[in-house]
């Protein structure tokens, strides 16, 4: 792998869009997901779509690719669900590592294959996030209101599983990590706490590390209350290569945080909003052309390092959203004083 | 960007919010009562599982000020780990303490780790040291920085304590290598505690321990400028332990060098703390010598402390009264009784250095300047509070009215002489005085609290004040602003159309070349709308003043010459800045047609409700109802607010920081609040008015009183986007349409406080700016208790559709009852001019006395109005923005002109108009 860094000193780098609304798009039924292999388990597993990578890797590559094609440098591995936490509600908890694995290895491979048909002079570098996503139980609150010292799991249980999912993904080839969808940055500092106990470990150089967090709403705060500055400061010991937002906002209403982020943050900052906010009916709207304007402002006014998508938006809308930001030079990164 | 964007390498903590410690930060206070091994209350809940209630000693810290919270839960009776897991789970539910960064504080490192687990925000461990040698101190370290965690390093080795100064600064030194050498640290995340040890404890190797620290405190500064200093102070004076005069005094005289040396936070129970200048001179030179380690061969000093401490103990706590400063000079009586707000001498103090001194004009700008400037500092650095310096203002104020008539002789006669004598030159250059600040409520408003404890305040800082009352037109505030010669001029109101008055008073001063600087100031303005709305109007200065306390800064820069023209730049900076984040978040925020906000109203199963029929339809008249029955249903929260004293009632009352102020100042409004009610000062009058109403079109409701025409109230309604499931509410969905075919009631009331003008009067004249604040308050508080009252009988009797209410105060202060009473002008029915219509219900101005001004502000300014409510899912809500369809729609509805009611609306206007 080539050294981002250099990569991001040099232009704003795109990241994918949403696997979930790709997969919807091949109306898969319980036995597509359940495959030979777990044709006899015992509970529903549709809508497990991080088990794809087990049963339909087909799918998961194609999708990868298509996002390659469309101009994505950064993709992410189908593991957004993939911990022995969030895969309990399959009963799958024992499957963790192997989903990672398998994932990234996935990723590998759809690069690979990316590679081999394109010109080398004609494609630039592209890297393997391992997506670590913020699991369906919270650090920071009581799912019962009448008991709000209670909490349904432990740190150590969290970050556990989450080392299970950082051994798993570096296992697989993974070139980067990526925390992301934190709506409870507790969850986020096991997931940290996590990464550097796996590589104080196995003595393995560190991975870069990107962190995205979510503004649920228009205060300005995380699902857990804290304020964008405060979750930045919460997070910042991970010394991570970027921060930025994604999830729950479109650029429209993303816009003043990521303002805000770019001048705080000492590293890179990342970008990928929802494609706008969602209808009635649970749909995005968001027209690629929207999506990528409000990004092409963002690369123009140098708030960002890293653009792309989150829930709604397709490879249509990162394939707009890169030809938007390309012709802009991307964040400088700030001066880092360390005298007094 | 253009401009170099850079981070500064400060210490950056984060609860919800995050708390930056800048070099030029003040001393951070670290709450102190949340420790079980210094609070025994708290020691004793922790024990008892009474968390909730702990959790409002931390909520108490916070309220007084502390900006970190130290938890500890070292007790050998307790499971610590689960104590502190426990109690920091509960903080995190708690948004108002949760906001504040958690030093988490245990000997134990088993219970920090516990601790560590529990919180989002970036914290404080403290602390790690290599008591246990590096490879423990490595490890620890590690797991520190795995969570985040700023750390506290005691100065603490394998040989123990660090007690001389040398040893301090090696161990510190040893300490940040290794943290930021081999562990990659950031130097401003590293904390030192340097041992804060007793002194005075009759043993001669303890007496330079005080000397030592600060020494050392300021080699590890100087070694490495980023880290920070902290400790426990109260060490420091164990030996004095029960001796309260003592030890304060020694922990001010301390922290007074300490501080200076470097010490940058420290774990102090800051109410406590005595003024270092006001510390008995003899005491602090005791203390000064003690800590210093002065005059101090053979324990000299410790001995005279000691026989000191001996004397304070035999006084007793009983001796209450100290009038030992009878005793000193006039100057120094007079500087007491400002300090101290005493006025029982004052007029023969004054009289007597008025005899000492060449002029009576010497005295004001000698002994009484300067203690007003003492008044002054304190204030500004926090050590005294609102009320005691509206005291002071009372002594000056009483002292000058003494002097007053003899400057008025002696100028007449330096007159007479010059007549006489024919001199020409009649411009004989009058000395120049004070600055002049203008202050007024402008036309249309009548509330004016706010602004007399800014004219106390700035009075107290020796500008010279010219108070032109309330409802003061944008002519006569110029015209007096000219003829007298001002230097600032300063405007207040307190409901929102005043806000266009100040616009139109900055227009009219840039139509008049004025160049004065204009500050705002009041409850209904904002630094944004100064920003947006009257800063682009007049260009010579305009300052949105946040509190009385602000006041006196921003008075200083705008009449410091050097200091004026850059002050002026820097606001004219941000405030174009948050005109230009107003302008891009006003085109990002997302607003519904008014059409589709219309087609998501309040969904209510009209088929499941039946309206409850008034016991009585039309208007009833309370003409001077009890006065003390009203006084049952005061909120005193907001009373204790308009003395910018900020915290719940009645914990604010045995606050550390301001308890002590808070509690006299609350015994003297009960005082005067007695005396109102025994001597009738005031009269209540109010109305209240029950008719048929139903909604007849999605935003118009119709009143049909019995023997009247029905008169259509006309509602606005919410258009932000709203999360599924969420409506876009206007009152109007809360009363029954009518094609439902049941008929819904609608309710008004208005009620108000007569009485007050003659006994402010009486106040002013005798120059009692104190009493004559307090009174205005209690009105309003008063007015608010009617209102409250009214309602509770309306829902339980007149109306009758909440018979078995049973809510004590506090829960209607809660507003835990069912059905509303908002007011026109306020966030759900921002229109003022629908109160001509409520006002016309309700019989107009015979049934209360109260009239209208041409912004709509009520007067008396003791008055509260509005409608009452009763549908079970009504609810108090803010209109939010609001865009061109519905002001044209809402424009129509009323027969008004589009531009008429965007002047009235455009506070919550989504669009320039």
């Amino acid at each position: 792998m080539g050294d981002i860094k250099s990569a991001l000193d040099r232009r704003i780098l795109i990241i994918d869009g949403a696997m979930g609304t790709m997969i919807q798009r091949y109306k898969l039924e319980e036995e597509d997901y359940r495959g030979e292999r777990f044709k006899n388990w015992k509970s529903d597993v549709k809508g497990n779509n991080d088990l794809l990578s087990l049963t339909r890797p087909d799918i998961i590559k194609a999708i990868h690719k298509e996002y390659l094609e469309a101009g994505a440098d950064i993709i992410e591995t189908n593991t957004f669900s993939s911990t022995s936490i969030a895969q309990a509600d399959y009963h799958m908890q024992s499957l963790a590592y192997e989903l990672n694995v398998a994932a990234a290895k996935i990723a590998r491979q759809a690069i690979d294959e990316f590679t081999i048909n394109h010109q080398p002079s004609t494609i630039n570098e592209k890297y393997i996030a391992g997506a670590i996503g913020p699991m369906n139980k919270t650090l920071s609150l009581s799912p019962d209101v009448n008991n709000p010292g209670f909490r349904s799991v432990s740190f150590d249980e969290v970050s556990g599983a989450y080392y299970e999912q950082v051994k798993g993904l570096v296992d697989g080839g993974v070139d980067l990590l990526l925390i992301e969808t934190i709506f409870d940055t507790l969850n986020a500092k096991a997931a940290i706490f996590a990464i550097k106990k796996y590589f104080r470990d196995t003595k393995k150089p560190e991975l870069p590390v990107m962190i995205s967090g979510t503004i649920t709403d228009a205060s300005g705060r995380t699902l857990s209350g804290q304020t964008l500055e405060a979750f930045y400061t919460s997070i910042a010991h991970a010394r991570p290569l970027s921060v930025g937002l994604n999830c729950a906002l479109g650029a429209a209403e993303m816009r003043p945080h990521i303002e805000e982020l770019s001048k705080l943050a000492s590293c890179y900052t990342s970008a990928y909003p929802n494609a706008g906010l969602p209808n009635s009916m649970g749909a995005y709207e968001e027209e690629p052309e929207e999506t990528a304007h409000f990004l092409e402002e963002w690369a123009k006014e140098g708030f960002v390092n890293i653009v792309g998508g989150c829930c709604g938006t397709t490879p249509e809308h990162i394939k707009h959203i890169a030809e938007k930001v390309k012709k802009f030079e991307p964040r400088k990164l700030p001066l880092v004083e360390t005298a007094a | 960007m253009s401009e170099e964007n850079s981070i500064k390498p400060y210490l950056r903590l984060a609860g919800l919010e995050p708390l930056v410690v800048r070099p030029e930060s003040n001393f951070v206070n670290i709450g102190e009562r949340t420790n079980i091994t210094g609070s025994k209350k708290f020691a004793r809940l922790i024990r008892e599982n009474r968390f909730e209630e702990a959790l409002s000693v931390a909520r108490q810290q916070v309220e007084n000020g502390a900006q970190i919270l130290d938890v500890n839960m070292d007790d050998a009776l307790l499971d610590g780990e689960k104590a502190m897991t426990t109690f920091l789970n509960l903080i995190q539910s708690e948004p108002d303490i949760a906001k504040i960064p958690i030093m988490i504080d245990s000997s134990k490192f088993n219970i920090i780790e516990a601790g560590l687990k529990c919180v989002q925000g970036k914290c404080i461990v403290n602390s790690i040291s290599m008591k246990e040698g590096e490879e423990k101190f490595i490890e620890q370290a590690i797991i520190c920085k795995s969570f985040g965690a700023a750390v506290v390093v005691m100065a603490f080795d394998e040989k123990g304590q660090a007690d001389t100064k040398q040893r301090k600064i090696d161990i510190s030194h040893r300490a940040y290598e290794i943290l930021t050498k081999q562990l990659g640290f950031d130097p401003q995340d590293i904390i030192f505690d340097l041992n804060i040890f007793a002194i005075a404890t009759g043993l001669e190797e303890h007496n330079n321990y005080a000397v030592d620290f600060i020494e050392a405190a300021k080699e590890v500064k100087a070694q490495h400028p980023l880290v920070k200093l902290s400790g426990g102070v109260s060490n420091l004076s164990f030996s004095f332990r029960g001796n309260e005069v003592v030890r304060e005094a020694m922990h001010s005289v301390f922290l007074f060098y300490a501080i200076k040396a470097g010490l940058g936070m420290g774990i102090v129970n800051a109410g406590q703390l005595v003024i270092y200048d006001e510390i008995e001179p003899g005491l602090r030179q005791l203390c000064e010598d003690v800590i210093l380690n002065r005059n101090n061969d053979n324990n000299e000093a410790t001995e005279k402390l000691l026989a000191f401490a001996e004397t304070v103990k035999q006084k007793g706590k009983e001796e209450k009264k100290d009038e030992s400063w009878r005793k000193t000079p006039v100057e120094e009586r007079l500087k007491h009784a400002l300090i101290n707000g005493i006025t029982d001498y004052i007029e023969a103090d004054t009289e007597e250095a008025r005899l000492q001194y060449p002029k009576p004009l010497d005295v004001i700008e000698g002994p009484l300047m300067d203690g007003m400037n003492v008044v002054g500092d304190l204030f500004g650095s926090g050590k005294m509070f609102l009320p005691q310096v509206v005291k002071s203002a009372r002594v000056m104020k009483k002292s000058v009215a003494v002097l007053t008539p003899f400057i008025e002789q002696e100028k007449l006669e330096k007159f007479n002489r010059r007549k006489a004598a024919n001199t020409s030159g009649e411009e004989t250059t009058e000395e120049k005085g004070a600055a002049k600040i203008l202050l007024a409520t402008v036309k249309g408003d009548v509330h004016d609290i706010g602004k007399n404890i800014v004219g106390v305040v700035l009075g107290c800082n020796g500008y010279d004040i010219i108070d032109l009352g309330v409802m003061v037109s944008a002519d006569r505030i110029l015209e007096t602003a000219i003829k007298e010669k001002v230097d600032i001029v300063g405007l207040s109101g307190l409901i929102t159309p005043s806000l266009d008055e100040m616009v139109h008073v900055a227009k009219e001063m840039k139509r008049r070349n004025f160049e004065l600087p204009l500050m705002i100031g009041g409850a209904t303005t904002s630094r944004m709308h100064t920003a947006i709305r009257i800063a682009p109007e007049y260009g010579r200065g305009v300052v949105h003043v946040l509190d009385a306390s602000r006041s006196v800064t921003v008075a200083g820069n705008l009449l410091n010459e050097t200091q004026k023209p850059l002050f002026l730049e820097n606001i004219s900076q941000e405030y174009q800045k948050l005109k230009a984040d107003f302008a891009n978040k006003k085109s990002g925020k997302q607003l519904l047609s008014f059409q589709e906000a219309q087609a998501n109203k309040t969904k209510i199963d009209w088929n499941a409700f039946e309206p409850v029929k008034p016991y009585f339809l039309g208007v009833k008249i309370f003409d001077n109802p009890d006065l003390e029955e009203i006084a049952g249903y005061i909120d005193w929260q907001p009373f204790f607010i308009a003395w910018e004293m900020h915290g719940r009632f009645p914990q604010l009352l045995t606050d550390e920081k301001i308890g002590g102020a808070a509690t006299k100042l609350y015994a003297d409004a009960q005082g005067l609040l007695k005396k109102i009610i025994r001597e009738k000062w005031l009269t209540p009058r109010g109305v209240i008015g029950l008719w048929a109403a139903n909604a007849i079109a999605s935003d118009t409701v119709t009143v049909k009183p019995e023997n009247a025409d029905p008169i259509n109230l006309e509602f606005l309604r919410q258009q932000s986007k709203k999360a599924a499931g969420q409506a876009n509410i206007s009152l109007a969905d809360f009363i029954a349409p009518a094609e439902t075919g049941k008929t819904d009631y609608i309710g008004a009331f208005s009620v108000t406080i007569h009485g007050i003008e003659k006994h402010i009067e009486r106040f002013m004249a005798d120059q009692d700016d104190y009493n004559k604040i307090i009174l205005q308050a209690l009105a309003d508080r008063l007015a608010e208790a009617f209102a409250e009252m009214l309602h509770k009988k309306v829902r339980t009797c007149y109306w009758g559709y909440e018979k078995e209410e049973q809510l004590n105060n506090e829960q209607l202060i809660k507003e835990e009852y069912k059905g509303i009473r908002p007011a026109p002008g306020y966030p759900a029915c921002p229109d003022h001019t629908e109160k001509y219509k409520l006002f016309q219900l309700l019989g107009g101005e015979k049934s209360t006395g109260i009239t209208l001004t041409e912004s709509l502000a009520m007067y008396p300014a003791s008055s509260v109005c509005g409608w009452y409510l009763a549908n079970p899912e009504s609810k108090y809500f803010g209109i939010g923005k609001i865009n061109k369809d519905q002001v044209t729609d809402y424009a129509q509805r009323k027969q008004m002109e589009i531009t008429e009611i965007e002047r009235w609306l455009r506070p919550v206007l989504d669009y320039d108009a």
